[in-house]
């Protein structure tokens, strides 16, 4: 029987205060961490947890800390990536606003195993109530000892600071979120080096997902193998999947890993609405390429839906039914992207401006009949020629709408009309 | 605390003052509604830093306004979640019932109209930001009682307070 922990406490009364964490066992494995591990031993634990980051790449979170240098001779950050702008995906924020010590918790753990003594929650700007509830919880872990000189009569020393984002989704991507931290526009850095080595002003930096810390001192406490009996080998333990878009029972979900995309849709999301069938699924925000309903069987894992030719990114799961136009989805899905390009590489800033204006003829009946290879065309140009993911996600997402719903693009083109409408 | 304490406070959680533009911005436009260009220079000058720095930062990121904005700024989220759950119409009611278009401010100074991207409360489609507040599972009864509560909210009185707290115009 699986056991929630990531969302065990928030609908508590009062989650986010620290009385009420305390009560529920917080702050044990922060101090079970200090008391009993070295932060090598830590970094150990995770890197045995597999425990793969749940921000969007999936990156094995302990060989992300492992690759932070010992003696740099500069002060080692720690950055939370709170930004969450990948439209289907709200966990973060509900994990911020209910529950913001158990942020504050794996923040603590993951600074001790890395030996950092700051760190930078980079939350969008937009969470007002997240941001308010951090500040206070924050506030509250100092006058506890949590935070602080000396955590626990040990020789931890940690400060936790909040960057407030300002509208930009590039911000989640993590070396355009230092350069966001720095002062300067948001736009991705080439890699190598890579941020465990100069990061945050050229210093060693580890940035991780907010999902990702909550899972820190549930792996402290219960140890690596309880975390990875959970879901399959290669991608275990629990996960937050956020369900959206048209279907019965929309909401945040913590399920094994691995579960089947139709059991989380029909079954715990409750399926299509009434009178409606399920046409198609994204399964990691507008980035994952669209899934058809007969792929439904798919696993909710990494690995599996790679497999299947999406992806898990942020598990954001938009549900879309059959009174739904393709076309518009997929256009609205680029205009997104096009939108929220930095600008820095051409492929990626003058390609998608090309796509939208050829998506939008087709989508509006002015589509001509050599579009379609047109817009493929373009994606081969943008895919894979970018700094850093934008270009890519646009470029998945569209070909993947136009593989499994090319009918829908035609009817557009020869009918010179939306068929929906 | 006037500004400069605010902004003073905040940079003083960075090594580099440069990493401290955005949240003294976030206080300017707290402070004054909007970010003219005689406010990106005063941050500019408390941070000691080049004002170009401020500048770019303020017209790259969205929450930004160089632009003065209403009393309320109504943004509304069209991303592929809300849009699914009837954004779309909701835009065009309150394009009609405000008889404005998207971008544009009431002449009366109480709304601007804003779509934007996710809001990242897609569990709650559709949705609309207005200040510091969402506003979840809109419909067209829900945007008018919403609109009614706002009006009563400002009140001449108000209004006239909120064009007085910007002495740039």
């Amino acid at each position: 029987m699986f056991e929630p922990v990531l969302l065990k406490n928030i609908d508590v009364a009062d989650s986010h205060l620290v009385s009420t964490y305390e009560a529920g066992g917080g702050y044990q494995a922060l101090a079970k961490a200090l008391r009993e591990y070295t932060p090598d031993e830590v970094i150990d634990l995770v890197k045995r947890s597999n425990l793969r980051g749940r921000g969007g790449a999936g990156f094995p979170t302990g060989m992300k800390w492992g690759f932070v240098p010992k003696r740099a001779g500069k002060p080692t950050y720690l950055c939370c990536n709170a930004d969450e702008g990948e439209p289907g995906t709200f966990k973060d924020r509900i994990i911020t606003e209910r529950d913001p010590h158990q942020l504050i918790e794996g923040l603590a753990v993951s600074a001790y195993a890395i030996g950092a003594e700051t760190a930078y929650v980079y939350i969008r700007g937009e969470y007002v109530t997240a941001i308010r509830r951090l500040e206070q919880a924050i506030a509250e872990a100092h006058a506890q000892g949590y935070l602080g000189k000396r955590i626990l009569g040990s020789d931890f020393n940690f400060a936790v600071h909040i960057h407030c984002g300002a509208g930009a989704y590039i911000c989640g991507e993590e070396t355009a979120m230092l350069e966001s931290l720095e002062g300067k526009r948001a736009q991705p850095r080439l890699k190598p080096p890579f941020p465990a080595v100069a990061g945050l002003y050229a210093s060693p930096t580890v940035i991780n997902n907010v999902e990702t810390l909550a899972c820190v001192p549930h792996i402290v406490m219960r140890g690596s193998d309880w975390f990875r009996g959970i879901g399959p080998d290669k991608s275990p333990g629990p996960k937050l999947y956020c369900l959206s878009g048209q279907v019965r029972k929309p909401g945040l979900y913590e399920l094994p890993m691995g579960i089947p995309l139709r059991e989380l849709v029909e079954e715990h999301a409750g399926g299509a609405l009434p009178g409606r069938k399920i046409k198609a699924v994204i399964p990691g925000g507008v980035s994952a390429p669209v899934i058809p309903e007969h792929g439904l069987e798919v696993r909710m894992d990494f690995d599996s839906l790679a497999a299947a030719g999406s992806m898990l990114g942020s598990a954001g799961v938009i549900v879309i039914d059959d009174r739904t136009c393709m076309v518009k989805v997929a256009t609205r899905i680029v205009e997104f992207f096009h939108h929220e390009s930095c600008g820095k590489c051409t492929p990626c800033r003058e390609g998608l401006n090309w796509v939208v204006k050829v998506l939008r003829r087709v989508e509006g009946g002015d589509g001509a009949p050599g579009d379609l290879d047109q817009l493929e065309m373009l994606c081969k140009g943008i895919f894979g020629n970018t700094f850093c993911a934008l270009g890519d996600g646009a470029a998945m997402g569209l070909r993947a709408a136009l593989a499994h719903f090319r009918d829908e693009f035609v009817a557009h083109i020869e009918e010179r009309r939306c068929p929906f409408h | 605390m006037t500004m400069r304490e605010k902004i003073e406070e905040a940079a003083a959680r960075y090594p580099d003052q440069r990493s401290a533009i955005m949240p003294a911005l976030l206080i300017a436009q707290q402070e004054h509604g909007y970010l003219p260009g005689p406010v990106l220079e005063e941050v500019a000058d408390i941070l000691g830093i080049e004002r170009i720095w401020v500048y770019e930062l303020a017209t790259f990121y969205t929450l930004f306004h160089t632009e003065p904005v209403g009393m309320f700024h109504l943004q509304l989220c069209d991303n592929v979640s809300c849009m699914l759950c009837g954004s779309e119409d909701l835009l065009d009611h309150l394009e009609t019932v405000l008889e404005i278009r998207k971008g544009d401010t009431t002449p009366d100074g109480l709304f601007t109209l804003s779509t934007v991207e996710c809001l990242g409360a897609c569990e709650m489609a559709p949705v609309m930001q207005v200040g510091d507040d969402y506003h979840a599972h809109l419909d067209v009864t829900r945007i008018n009682a919403l609109l009614d509560r706002l009006r009563a909210i400002a009140g001449a009185a108000s209004v006239e307070r909120a064009s007085a707290r910007v002495p740039w115009e």
